[in-house]
């Protein structure tokens, strides 16, 4: 198990490195000079090279890069363009909120689809296992900015029993949380339900039938441990689509996250911030993922451990 | 026969309901198995013979339902049983074991947690002591070094292995009726060797009755005690082990002993039986075999002829043994050759 | 028969590396086929049996380079088929067709019967383009198939009848030798019998070669002219097919025949019944690789490998790899 993780965590270093490479070229492939940029359109020539040597803006690029590489792991991304504070400073706030939203989500996703999947596939095609799977269709299809706007729309403005914005009280939690959940919720209960119809039908539950289990036995001790070794890789990825999804949210519910951070500071070309941000991001969703392998594996004992 | 006999099986009919059509699996299947011995139930695929396995412990996948007739085990009708009462029955009194020793153990748990579940349920051992038979049984069926394999996972072990582990929890609390549901089939043949002998001794130490499906008539010849040859959801023909071998008497029997490649004597040419298997979903109104059989008359496409118990003790369905027959009076149904190739 | 080498295998060797370590390099390999050497002649069956593990489909599969043997040498109608570019090796495959356990796994379910025969005529060109359709019917009923299932596709068809079509197919492009690999395996007995019936008659018909790929020694007994007997990715013994039945040498051919169920409950034979699984073949044993499970192993069989030989008391041809067989002779 050990040297797994020691071989996993080996395999990131590229994986990042990667990532680092596409997010460093986002300050370089855009147009225009960074430097003009911070000084604003009609500054004078001297400041613009002042900010330039400063910035470290003439060195040549594969050094501009090893800098840059430097800074982050020791998570100094710089200052911001447009305040001019610490990156950090600005950034963890937001990210601990995002972090929340998509936590929160992601709980909330995989206990619904957890129990609408196994009740869907324990009594397939009854009216329950039918009436479940539709309402996961519409949960997918859905837009989720539409949804979030449709539940402020019912429970805020209309029933006045939430409120419609902001981020912090339990209140403020609930319908965020569906919004961004309610995907994943989907996707998880239909992988869930196609997991435990393939399960049941395997020989090992006839097995355990055999035994003279009973049923109840028979569902959540052998098929529902074998059936969600193929979810946790689902929840896994729909963690990625979560921090994507949190954008939208975020502005939709005016919380004030990482999401809209991003978009605030694309808008005004603050590339240190945006850089920073989307780094985060990344490297979040390649230990989520590796987390969730790990995880895997220890669930499934046929995978050899070397 | 003045024996007791442990199960008795009457008129049997399963069949797979799907939407409105009914595909008859299962279809009047009749035979009686004497206390501690073995009868085989052999027969190609698509013959019934895993379906009236799977039927005894109701463990059928979901269309499939018990449409009629009884099975009696020790005086009690199981198709009269609640879901509470055969599960208590499964495992306990009565145990079976599958074809795929590969896949009919649980990957995540281990071998001693399975082991152990079926000693908790019928028995209340605790973890302990279950662990301690769940020991006792490894070593009973031939497993080396017991102690470390009850902690092993499935994948760990090999397929003969595995076989004997499914074998071991069979016989957890000792049954009284083992169902061998082609035990041997996914298994090297000298791997079959072990498991079909380690059968037999338990058999013999434990006085266990055995019913042993399968398809190959070597595995019948030396396991079994009496044979039904199914054919189309039906049994054929029902004889002791030595009388169907020497004296075949349902053409269908005649045609599978001889379609067999021997690998103890030499035969130039096989003689196959003509055509295919029929499909459950499509059977001949008539005999089932009428298609395949080459001394079919009008009577046998036309019907059915009924299991008719012989002057020997044997049980054949066949219009041939009957007074109705309507084709050569002198026709001998073992010399099918002849009358296959002038056909 | 004429004695004519069609195929020369050489010293095969195939191994499979096995990733492992932390930087997921090769850390051992699987001899799935170790040091294997046979010729096949023209016209005759040969037969290679064991258990599974043995490394029987892996030979077939190199044969055929649907995998790139490690080493060694195969010599089909004298040419190097191993130096053969992969381009040309393609059109070698005309020579060279085969039959699998699962004939409905290899047919393309969306083609009709027709297409599938006539489109294997098409890739090596065998036949003209305006005589296939009509060579693709008589095919159909050269197996036993009637000429207006053409048109169909293969779900229509039993298996037996599929393993027909995978017959017809192999035979559409005129081949020298067919492998069959477990070709009549998962067939029912009564269509088995049907399917080796044909197979034997084709041989006749046609002059075909066979390598006969098989578990079920009953199978290989009826078909074959001389058989091969393999462990653990080794041979362990050849023979004509009435020497290997009758005055099997190798203690491992003795086990495996005694094995097997015989269809008459009034035989009544001494049964060797061998201990314990066949040993992985990534750490195979050292010397004779049986020695594991042998009842007759001593010490020179746990350190050296045991060649291939043929004593007095063995037809010409036979041969065995064990250090004891005269022993075991002298005591039965």
């Amino acid at each position: 198990m050990f040297q797994f993780i020691v071989r996993r965590l080996i395999q990131l270093i590229p994986v990042l490195l990667g990532v680092s490479i596409i997010v460093f070229s986002l300050m370089h492939l855009t147009p225009g000079n960074p430097a003009q940029i911070i000084a604003g359109e009609n500054a004078p020539k001297e400041t613009i090279e002042q900010i330039e040597n400063r910035l470290g803006l003439n060195d040549p690029i594969p050094v501009q890069y090893f800098n840059f590489v430097k800074d982050a792991v020791m998570l100094d991304f710089g200052s911001s363009w447009r305040t001019s504070l610490p990156v950090s400073e600005e950034l963890w706030p937001k990210f601990w909120v995002t972090f929340e939203l998509a936590v929160y989500s992601t709980i909330f996703s995989v206990f619904l689809g957890l129990i609408a999947g196994i009740i869907s596939a324990v009594r397939q095609y009854s009216f329950a296992d039918v009436g479940i799977m539709l309402v996961a269709l519409f949960g997918l299809s859905m837009p989720n900015f539409w949804f979030g706007l449709m539940l402020m729309q019912w429970f805020s403005i209309k029933l006045g029993w939430l409120p419609p914005t902001g981020w912090g009280s339990p209140e403020q939690v609930i319908l965020p949380v569906i919004t961004l959940g309610t995907m994943g919720a989907a996707v998880v209960a239909r992988m869930t339900r196609s997991s435990m119809l393939d399960v049941i039908s395997q020989d090992y539950i006839r097995t355990a039938r055999a035994k003279g289990l009973k049923e109840r036995v028979v569902i959540y001790r052998h098929a529902l441990k074998n059936a969600l070794i193929p979810v946790v890789t689902v929840i896994g990825l729909q963690f990625g689509s979560l921090l994507a999804g949190a954008v939208l949210t975020e502005s939709v519910f005016a919380i004030n996250g990482m999401g809209k951070l991003i978009i605030d500071r694309i808008l005004a070309r603050d590339f240190p911030v945006v850089q920073a941000a989307v780094l985060v991001i990344a490297v979040v969703f390649v230990f989520v993922n590796l987390i969730v392998d790990i995880s895997y594996k220890f669930l499934n004992k046929r995978i050899n451990m070397d | 026969m003045s024996q007791e006999t442990i199960l008795d099986i009457k008129d049997l009919r399963t069949s797979f309901l799907v939407e409105d059509f009914e595909v008859k699996a299962v279809d009047g299947v009749s035979f009686k198995l004497p206390k501690g011995k073995t009868i085989g139930i052999v027969g190609e695929s698509g013959s019934g013979k895993s379906i009236t396995a799977m039927s005894i412990l109701q463990l059928l996948d979901k269309p499939g339902k018990i449409m009629g007739g009884e099975i009696n085990f020790k005086g009690k009708d199981l198709t009269k049983l609640s879901e509470k009462e055969i599960q208590n029955i499964r495992g306990n009194e009565i145990s079976m074991i599958f074809q795929e020793p590969m896949t009919s153990l649980n990957p995540v748990y281990t071998i001693g947690q399975q082991i152990r579940e079926t000693l908790k349920v019928h028995q209340g051992l605790n973890k302990q002591n279950g662990t301690k038979k769940a020991i006792e049984l490894l070593s009973l069926v031939g497993i080396p070094s017991p102690e470390q394999r009850v902690k092993q996972y499935p994948h760990e072990l090999s397929g003969g292995m595995r076989q004997r582990v499914m074998i071991a929890m069979a016989l957890a609390c000792n049954p009284e009726l083992l169902i061998a549901d082609e035990p041997t089939t996914a298994l090297d043949v000298t791997i079959q060797a072990q498991i079909l002998e380690l059968i037999k001794d338990l058999q013999k130490d434990l006085g266990m009755s055995v019913i042993m499906i399968t398809h190959d008539m070597g595995v019948v010849a030396e396991t079994c005690d009496y044979v039904a040859v199914m054919y189309g959801g039906k049994v054929v023909e029902y004889q002791d082990v030595k009388s169907i071998f020497k004296s075949p008497k349902h053409p269908y029997t005649v045609g599978l002993l001889n379609s067999i490649p021997r690998h103890d004597t030499d035969v130039d040419e096989l003689e196959p039986i003509k055509g295919n298997v029929p499909s459950p979903k499509d059977m001949p109104v008539g005999c089932r075999f009428a298609p395949r059989c080459p001394f079919a008359t009008e009577l046998c496409e036309k019907e059915l002829p009924s299991l008719d118990t012989q002057a020997d003790g044997s049980e054949v369905r066949c219009w041939v043994y009957t007074d109705r027959w309507d084709g050569d009076p002198e026709v001998n149904v073992r010399e099918s050759k002849r009358t296959a190739e002038s056909e | 028969m004429s004695q004519k080498e069609l195929l020369k295998v050489n010293n095969l060797k195939q191994h499979f590396p096995i990733k492992g370590g932390i930087l997921g390099r090769t850390v051992n390999h699987v001899k799935a086929v170790d040091d294997v050497t046979f010729d096949i002649y023209e016209g005759e069956t040969l037969s290679v049996v064991g258990e599974s593990g043995c490394g029987k489909s892996t030979t077939g599969r190199a044969i055929l380079r649907l995998d790139e043997p490690t080493d060694g040498s195969i010599e089909f109608d004298g040419v190097d088929l191993l130096s053969l570019s992969r381009r040309d090796m393609r059109k070698k495959r005309k020579d060279l067709q085969v039959i699998f356990q699962d004939p409905y796994a290899s047919l393309n379910p969306r083609q009709t019967v027709g297409k599938i025969l006539t489109e294997a005529m098409a890739i090596q060109n065998a036949v003209p383009k305006e005589k296939r359709r009509e060579r693709a019917i008589e095919l159909l009923e050269t197996v036993g198939l009637n000429a207006d299932q053409i048109d169909r596709y293969p779900h229509e068809f039993s298996g037996g009848q599929r393993q027909r079509i995978g017959i017809a197919r192999a035979l559409s492009v005129d081949p020298k030798l067919i492998i069959c690999d477990e070709a009549v395996s998962a067939l029912d007995v009564s269509v088995q019998a049907q399917v080796l019936n044909l197979l034997k008659k084709l041989q006749r018909e046609f002059n075909l070669t066979f390598l006969f790929i098989a578990h079920d020694l009953g199978v290989v007994r009826h078909i074959s002219d001389r058989i091969i007997v393999m462990y653990l990715g080794k041979i362990v013994e050849i023979a004509d097919k009435k020497s290997l039945f009758d005055n099997p040498q190798h203690p491992y051919t003795k086990a495996l025949l005694s094995s097997i169920p015989t269809p008459d409950p009034e035989v009544k034979k001494e049964r060797i019944i061998l201990k314990g699984d066949v040993p992985s073949p990534i750490n195979p044993p050292q010397g004779c690789r049986f020695h594991t499970r042998c009842p007759f192993a001593t010490d020179i069989c746990r350190q050296e490998v045991p060649e291939l030989r043929n004593l007095d008391n063995m037809k010409e041809g036979h041969r065995a790899a064990c250090h004891h067989i005269e022993k075991i002779a002298a005591e039965h």
